[in-house]
């Protein structure tokens, strides 16, 4: 597999189906493992680092559980190809650093992928559309069992998977959902959420994980601590509070139907507009406007467009998207008007309605 | 009470040596022994084993604290410190006395529950088993419950017995 090929797909998580997709965009599992006999990533040496690359690379492209996974090496791969795969939701930023034997299996689906010599020597995830926690669950479990039949984790009896950073030990897992919040956003509601959400331990981050910035109203919701509680108890805290938020969120949605019809029209037509007629666009503003429109079609407000293809755009519009599609090198100027002719093709194209 | 392996003190440090996945042996060592083999590595280290340490806590100034050492990966606690990633694997055991406190700052709890890797070397698993019945052992002597105790020392023999074939088979 290359980069190439996957700039004609799409992940199948954002098809938009699924439990509350029309809230909840994707659920995520992931967990953290090393191998017993080898120094963490960080601290291994160059053959280090290269034996336990060809190790598990074997083992993933060796059918695990059942599934196909693609093994594609990061060594040599140009930082746009790095950046266009972390857009994509298949590796961290982290991972995308310049360093040697590092790599990523990822199954056809774009469903699981699996990070080789990032922090941890394993950080696989497994995504779906909507909220599927529990699917995640079975599907990542099984995939950890199989790859561990062929190799021998770090693991205690009282400290559980080691991991090399603190932070992630015992369980090593890491649940979360990426939640569509507009409503709650343009009502302010959002900082109430986010405290209830830290009272009770949980992290709040963006669309691009670890310290990145709400975008387009994304907001992540995972666990924080991984010690002393079981996949299953961590799983629950996580899902136990969704339908606090998703029912919150329509709530506040229903409100401002019901307050304010025509100006709440008026905010979704007028992004959609905007999308479709720009002649240049940045990416910030792209993401608002396809929040507003994402609310629209949710709300009936806007009928001839699939959540499907409103779902992709968020990610295609990204930086190393666009010059991935356009196979073009572009500067920050040239990429909005590319953007804007982007976005007006496929908006046109999709749309059932007159333009 | 064991006495340590290295001089006639009490034992307080019980560590299962692992080579290649296989158990190599259980080390029992006093406090001054244990400190010495967590910060130097005496002998062959561990490349996976299980400390259990009931070492005193916060004795020491924190630049001496820095100054331990894995023996597997070379780190110094200063430099994990310093970067928030640790090694390898080992440090869980060599630096157990410092990352104990912080475990329980970050998670709350410092015993996992959860998965258990279904391939866990069998051999290793029930090491675990002992070390923790050896404890219970020795507490239910403290106590003088000596009932639980003979229960205790039953449940060890046999566990003995399973893993000492197993032992041979893999020295051979
Ligand atoms: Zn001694
Ligand atoms: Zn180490």
């Amino acid at each position: 597999m290359d980069v190439e090929s996957l700039t004609q797909t799409s992940g199948e998580w954002l098809r938009g189906t699924g439990p509350e997709s029309d809230i909840v965009m994707s659920s995520r599992i992931r967990l953290a493992r090393n191998l017993a006999s080898f120094p963490f990533p960080n601290r291994a040496d160059d053959a280090a680092r290269a034996e336990v690359e060809l190790l598990l690379r074997g083992r993933l492209t060796d059918r695990p559980a059942g599934r196909r996974l693609n093994y594609l090496s990061l060594t040599g791969l140009e930082t746009l190809d790095r950046q266009f795969l972390v857009e994509r939701q298949l590796i961290s930023r982290e991972h995308s650093d310049e360093r040697t034997h590092r790599g990523v299996a990822v199954s056809d689906e774009e469903n699981v992928s699996v990070m080789v010599n990032e922090e941890d020597h394993l950080r696989m995830q497994v995504l779906r559309s909507g909220l599927a926690l529990d699917e995640c669950w079975q599907e990542i479990d099984r995939l950890d069992d199989a790859l561990e039949a062929d190799v021998t984790y770090a693991f205690s009896e009282q400290l559980g998977y080691l991991t090399a950073c603190p932070t992630n030990c015992g369980t090593g897992i890491r649940v979360s959902v990426l939640l569509h919040l507009p409503a709650l956003v343009i009502t302010k509601e959002i900082s109430k959420v986010f405290q209830a959400l830290q009272k009770i331990g949980l992290a709040v981050r963006g669309l691009y994980g670890e310290g990145s910035q709400a975008m387009g109203d994304f907001y992540q919701i995972s666990n924080q601590v991984t010690l002393g509680k079981s996949e299953e108890q961590l799983i629950a805290t996580v899902k136990d509070v969704i339908p606090n938020i998703l029912s919150y969120e329509r709530r506040v949605r229903q409100a401002l139907v019901k307050e304010n019809r025509q100006g709440l029209h008026d905010q979704v037509s007028r992004a959609y507009g905007i999308l479709r007629n720009a002649q240049t666009i940045s990416s910030e503003e792209t993401m608002h406007l396809l929040s507003s429109v994402r609310l629209g079609v949710n709300l009936g407000l806007i009928d001839d467009l699939e959540m499907q293809n409103v779902n992709e755009l968020f990610i295609q519009t990204q930086p190393a998207h666009l010059q991935k599609i356009r196979h073009q090198r572009l500067e920050s100027a040239e990429r909005n008007v590319m953007r804007a002719a982007f976005i007006r093709q496929r908006l046109t194209e999709e749309s059932t309605g007159p333009e | 009470m064991k006495k340590c392996g290295r001089c006639d003190k009490p034992a307080v440090l019980h560590i299962t040596e692992l080579q290649h996945g296989e158990v190599k042996g259980l080390l029992h060592l006093c406090e001054t022994c244990a400190k010495e083999y967590l910060s130097h590595g005496q002998g062959s280290a561990p490349e996976a084993g299980l400390a259990e340490a009931e070492l005193p806590e916060g004795e020491e100034p924190l630049e001496d604290l820095d100054q331990h050492v894995c023996p597997s990966c070379g780190i110094t606690f200063k430099e994990f410190r310093s970067q928030g990633r640790l090694g390898c694997p080992n440090d869980y055991i060599a630096f157990q006395d410092e990352l104990l406190p912080l475990l329980e700052n970050i998670h709350g709890e410092t015993q996992h529950v959860g998965k258990v890797p279904k391939r866990a070397p069998h051999a290793s698993q029930k090491q675990y088993q002992l070390i923790r019945l050896r404890n219970q052992l020795r507490a239910a002597i403290d106590e003088e419950m000596y009932e639980e105790a003979a229960r205790l020392r039953d449940q060890i023999s046999v566990i003995e017995r399973e893993i000492t074939p197993s032992q041979a088979a893999s020295d051979a």
